[in-house]
């Protein structure tokens, strides 16, 4: 009896390992586009929003909004569900058809399948001339996601401590900023650069949103996308990675990397005691927060653009962040198209964060006064080649939004792991070109 | 059919067996077959059994074999596309060199668990012999391994930190080091291999405990008598009555210093040299989106670490301790 138990439950085992391996369900119709109701008082259902703002969920933020938005919708309720691993936890729900009616885009989902997890939300020609970015989610001539905010490329930098060392311009050359370092760590005492090492994410698309920045191409990004030496000289990833190990190696960074921490950094940065940080504009009104709790001048609080030009002109990139989209197996599409609509255009959201509106129409932020006043030029980054660049840096497991070969890159400019910046370099494009040559087979 | 009597079965409801008794009684003749033959009664340790079977198949094995099969497709995790692959993750694994070189960072854990297990017998005797405050050190020594795992991690970060705790302790004897605990892998390595020591201390000193405690006091009584010192009475009670225990202690070890992860991830990520295999394996799977890969990865670390068991159980079988 006991073989014949046993072998019962193994059979069972496979059995529902067979039929969790096939879930799936019904096939819900791709082409069937989220379209905002026509008469907004007629709309109703229940949606639920998942969002990666705790902070919002939790101090009611998101509750206010969705007060608002009911003023327009009365018939629509919303309820928010903030993850705070949300890319983890996420891409897990995925696999079943519960993951919300409007959801933000895990960076894990394939371009090539938006089809299948998200409904489209209309025409790329008609859309694209409304909204920014949204060739991030096109598919096939049809946009799967509407952004929730923008972001400009460059350094946080505290104003007073750049004064204090007698610098007023900004630095025009990767040459240029590290001898403004030096000159900040040599008469302020300050640190100039913070890596935030430990915590690692600054590292990451911080330092790769500046790709298009140092060349004023809005298409660098995709161009690696056919390209054999992603590092070559002169090319706008070897400029921002040789300028983050210089500053290393020439010790204008903190002292030990490996027990930075990022919220801490803030204060530091607002006191006056960091120099500078590679972060997107959305970091400014954090930054300035931090400020006036350290009792601190927020508006010490400064941004520039990364240190090269091109024809006499200082370039940012502009970068979309989250994209928001309806669950292709949602019940309140209409609801939830609703929402994404009146959240980009009505809420006033962007602004409050700080952050570029995806709306074309709407102005840059009085975060980005600085831009503005200096005639940086804004380049909205293309995506169109996105999902093969992904696929390649995937394959090649360096991680261009990954922090791991940054760390790696800043302990070989410091000595703690053996190798040199050339070296590096020369792996790196190895790496990228025969990943290149096996994700195009 | 005495193999179903037992006298360890729960007995059946009381009311069920007497209308069953009594049922039985009605057809058939006095002195056959009794309730105990039954299908039900037969039934019942596998209808107590449903709910942590189900519970043990849902939960592990179900997981598992998924994790077998993902191995062998080449999915990223969310796609609902996934294809097979054959043994093509396998093959990666084994083929490329930077999938083991991990394994180098283990044989410092590996280290640190032998200087773990003997500072926990080293206290497991001395606190198992009658001494002053000996509750209070049990505590002490214990408490690390309650503590979760992710809080250690950053009590540590702490610790190591330029002009942390580790530095002013330091600096109050008089020695004024400037060195950065995590920021070379040797001196990295070592700092978190230090912390695992720290917190897993207190699960060996326990088990050592335990089982020292299980010893007659006799023998120890017996042993006075004739005039045996403590290290005789270590070297000849306590390290034989123990050695099934110390040989369950190395498995741990090995295969817990194989599979490091928490306090690496926590504190350095992996950064600096430090990432171990199941790190890597987490990296492959969530940032570069190989969960084949990663699954595969998985299940040759669970076949190594089978294999080392069964290795150490035919190195050193486990015989039955008998010092009475």
């Amino acid at each position: 009896m006991g073989t014949r138990t046993l072998s019962a439950a193994m059979l069972a085992t496979a059995v529902l390992t067979v039929t969790t391996a096939c879930s799936g369900g019904g096939t819900p119709n791709p082409d069937e586009s989220a379209v905002a109701p026509l008469n907004p008082k007629s709309a109703s259902g229940s949606i639920t929003v998942l969002t990666n703002r705790t902070d919002l969920v939790q101090d009611g933020t998101m509750k206010k909004y969705a007060a608002e938005f009911n003023k327009t919708y009365p018939k629509v309720k919303v309820k928010f569900e903030a993850i705070t691993d949300y890319e983890g936890e996420v891409k897990i729900r995925m696999n079943t058809e519960n993951y919300g009616d409007v959801l933000l885009i895990p960076g894990a989902v394939s371009k090539g399948d938006y089809p299948k997890f998200f409904a489209p939300l209309g025409e790329a020609s008609t859309m694209s001339s409304k909204y920014l970015f949204t060739g991030k989610t096109e598919v096939d001539g049809k946009v799967y996601g509407i952004g929730t905010f923008g972001t400009a490329s460059g350094f946080v930098y505290n104003k007073a401590v750049w004064k204090k060392a007698g610098i007023t311009d900004w630095p025009t050359t990767p040459e240029e900023f590290l001898a403004d370092l030096k000159t900040v760590k040599d008469k302020t005492g300050a640190t100039p650069y913070y890596t935030n090492f430990k915590d690692a994410w600054p590292l990451s698309g911080q330092w790769t949103n500046g790709v298009g920045a140092v060349s004023c191409n809005s298409k660098a990004l995709d161009t690696l996308s056919a390209s054999d030496a992603p590092w070559a000289k002169g090319s706008d990833l070897n400029t921002l990675d040789k300028l983050l190990h210089d500053m290393v190696d020439q010790k204008l960074t903190e002292k030990d990397p490996s027990t930075t921490n990022w919220e801490s950094s803030k204060t530091l940065l607002a006191k006056g005691e960091v120099g500078s940080m590679m972060l997107g504009s959305w970091a400014i009104n954090q930054m300035r927060a931090a400020a006036e709790d350290a009792g601190t001048n927020p508006d010490d609080i400064g941004f520039m653009p990364v240190p090269a030009q091109t024809n006499g002109k200082f370039c940012a990139t502009l970068v979309s962040d989250y994209q928001q989209a309806v669950n292709i197996h949602s019940d309140n599409k209409e609801a939830a198209r609703a929402w994404i609509d009146w959240f980009t255009e009505e809420s006033g959201y962007s602004e409050k964060e700080g952050a570029v509106s995806v709306l074309r129409s709407a102005p840059l932020p009085s975060t980005l006064k600085d831009y503005v006043d200096n005639d940086v030029k804004m380049v909205e980054r293309s995506e169109d080649k996105t999902a093969e660049v992904n696929a390649i840096d995937d394959a090649a497991e360096i991680g261009l939004n990954k922090p791991d070969y940054r760390q790696k890159l800043i302990d070989i400019a410091r000595g703690a792991q053996d190798g040199s910046l050339q070296g590096y370099f020369d792996e790196l494009n190895k790496r990228w070109s025969e990943a290149r040559q096996n994700a195009g087979s | 059919m005495s193999r179903t009597v037992s006298t360890t079965s729960p007995p059946a409801p009381v009311a069920k067996q007497d209308r069953t008794a009594r049922h039985r009684a009605r057809q058939k003749a006095p002195g056959g077959r009794s309730w105990r033959d039954l299908p039900l009664r037969r039934l019942t340790p596998w209808l107590f059994l449903l709910a942590p079977l189900a519970l043990l198949v849902t939960f592990t094995y179900v997981p598992v074999g998924n994790m077998i099969y993902y191995s062998f497709t080449d999915w990223d995790g969310v796609s609902p596309d996934r294809s097979y692959v054959g043994g093509e993750n396998y093959t990666d694994v084994f083929t490329r060199s930077d999938m083991f070189r991990v394994f180098a960072v283990s044989l410092y854990y590996l280290a640190a668990s032998v200087v773990q297990i003997a500072i926990a017998l080293y206290f497991a005797t001395v606190l198992s012999f009658n001494l002053r405050f000996r509750n209070v050190f049990k505590g002490i020594l214990f408490f690390p391994y309650l503590i979760n795992g992710v809080a250690i991690g950053f009590v540590f970060l702490y610790f190591f930190q330029d002009g942390g705790t580790l530095d002013s302790v330091l600096s109050l004897v008089g020695v004024h080091t400037d060195h950065a605990w995590l920021g070379d892998p040797e001196s990295a390595n070592t700092s978190l291999a230090g912390v695992s020591v720290w917190r897993f201390t207190g699960l060996n000193f326990v088990l050592f405990l335990g089982a020292i405690q299980s010893i007659p006091g006799e023998l120890y009584e017996a042993a006075q008598l004739d005039g045996a010192s403590r290290w005789q009475q270590f070297r000849h009670i306590i390290a034989p009555g123990i050695r099934p225990v110390l040989s369950l202690s190395v498995i741990l070890a090995i295969s817990g210093s194989l599979s490091v992860f928490e306090i690496p991830y926590i504190m350095t990520g992996g950064a600096t040299g430090t990432s171990t295999f199941v790190i890597q394996t987490v990296k492959l799977a969530f940032q570069f989106n190989k969960t084949g890969l990663a699954s595969a990865c998985a299940v040759v670390l669970l076949a190594i670490i089978l294999l080392i068991t069964w290795i150490q159980r035919r190195l050193v079988p486990d015989e039955r301790v008998d010092i009475v």
